[in-house]
């Protein structure tokens, strides 16, 4: 274990974009404090550290703050050098670049429609989110993971869709069918679990559900929750807002 | 693909993603071949290089597709490493400018877009997230040259095209960029002494009547 007393990283338990960052941090075998943040009442020291974002999760390192879990994993990977994450080639590294992005930002996007939205709209994502599935599963051809033979930033990246497109799936109540029409990423969600960083690092399956169910629940009471272009920001009256009142894209 | 040996861009003259290869292909000094395409009847060459986005800019390196302006800006200053770094040495520093041109790259296009596709509260409202979008970005700029320091860099090659847009937002939503963000007009004017910069960035004139098509196209008033 490198030690590493100045490394503390401020999250929130059911963050997919959190644990992607717990699960470098590991990989690399780095020492951190965790300080769980309660979203709807953020501490000064998460505001003071990304006053712009005010979202989880925020890395601080020697007192400097990083943020976007994305552009944390590349400092992570450039600050502790061993067991690299990226490859060395340019061309790697953009392909690997390219498929961290498409999944942020598009696979999200379908997602989060297929699991806030009803009716023809909700269909409409899932077959988006089909077409995305498919790309995803042609590039794992030949491939045990999606950086070759371990596991690197662009699994570290999709690895979301490994738990969290599972749970989505549960708590409302739709189906993407990736294990019927997509061997290699279903494979490959499987493998990627297996791994003991992530198996180990993982949060409860059934409370994630719960979790997001009533996030559903909540999002389901306003109309706002689509204005904000890339994050979803739930609008609730005073008395009804709950931990997760800002689950943002971070 | 066939592995020809150069590099290519498949771009379109108004947009500030393709304009980001281009500077930074220019800071490098590399030569490529500029291929301009008709986005209403794309390329077949496009859209095998870009199946997933089927998207501009598209940098083609020996046969090689490359997708993604920021990705593409990173590969450049990857590849051709000996001239002109675009990102900083310290990791640190790095992920500033990567936090910064995802910033750039997250507000500063769709809130432009709004400015000239609304009308009423709608256009006043977007108007008040522009104007914060550049305060937030002239503090982070402050007193210095460039974002970058002294070094003209990656955020100043993510957010710098989009200077050519401002005279567009101000005649759609009626108001002056100097006026909220007058550090930001100077970082741009000291951008346009830059040759890559000069020679890469539309008239801004130019850039509204683009912009004048496309309302009429779309209907807007």
């Amino acid at each position: 274990m490198v030690a590493s007393a100045a490394v503390r990283l401020f999250g929130m338990w059911a963050s997919p974009a959190v644990r992607r960052v717990e699960w470098a941090l590991k990989l690399k075998g780095i020492e951190y404090e965790y300080i769980e943040e309660d979203l709807s009442n953020k501490s000064s020291s998460l505001l003071e550290f990304n006053p712009i974002n005010k979202q989880v999760p925020v890395l601080v390192h020697n007192g400097h703050p990083v943020v976007e879990s994305l552009v944390i994993l590349e400092y992570i990977d450039e600050t502790w050098k061993d067991n690299p994450m990226l490859p060395v080639d340019p061309l790697e590294r953009a392909k690997a670049r390219f498929w961290a992005t498409f999944v942020d930002v598009k696979c999200r996007e379908e997602s989060r429609k297929a699991f806030f939205m009803e009716g023809e709209e909700k269909e409409k994502a899932i077959e988006n989110l089909q077409v995305q599935l498919k790309a995803l599963d042609e590039e794992l051809e030949g491939k045990k993971f999606f950086s070759g033979d371990h596991i690197g930033y662009t699994d570290l990246a999709i690895g979301w869709m490994a738990f969290w497109l599972g749970v989505a799936e549960e708590a409302a109540g739709f189906k993407a069918n990736y294990d019927v029409k997509f061997p290699n990423f279903s494979r490959w969600m499987k493998d990627f679990l297996a791994e003991p960083v992530i198996k180990d690092n993982l949060p409860l399956r059934e409370k994630t559900v719960e979790f997001f169910r009533a996030f559903k629940q909540l999002g389901s009471c306003t109309k706002r929750f689509w204005e904000s272009s890339r994050r979803v920001i739930v609008v609730i009256p005073e008395r009804q807002r709950h931990s997760w009142a800002c689950v943002g894209d971070e | 693909m066939a592995s020809e040996k150069g590099v290519m861009l498949l771009d379109f003259w108004v947009s500030p993603f393709g304009q980001r290869a281009r500077i930074a292909l220019a800071e490098k000094g590399v030569e490529y071949e500029y291929k301009e395409e008709n986005l209403r009847d794309k390329s077949e060459l496009l859209l095998k290089s870009n199946p997933i986005h089927k998207k501009i800019p598209v940098l083609i390196h020996d046969g090689k597709p490359i997708c993604e302006s920021l990705i593409i800006v990173q590969y450049i200053d990857e590849t051709w490493s000996d001239k002109a770094p675009l990102l900083p040495s310290d990791p640190y520093q790095r992920a500033q400018a990567r936090f910064w041109a995802d910033f750039v790259d997250k507000k500063v296009f769709e809130c432009g877009g709004k400015l000239w596709k609304l009308k009423g509260e709608e256009q006043e409202a977007a108007k008040k997230e522009m104007i914060e979008i550049l305060q937030i970005l002239e503090a982070q700029l402050g007193d210095k040259k460039y974002f970058g320091g002294d070094i003209f860099g990656f955020v100043d090659v993510a957010f710098v095209p989009f200077t050519s847009w401002f005279y567009s937002y101000e005649t759609c939503a009626n108001f002056s960029v100097e006026e909220v963000a007058p550090k930001i007009v100077q970082w741009a004017k000291r951008c346009m002494e830059r040759e890559s910069v000069e020679k890469t960035l539309p008239d801004p004139k130019r850039v509204y009547e683009f912009v004048c098509y496309l309302k009429k196209r779309f209907g807007i008033e």
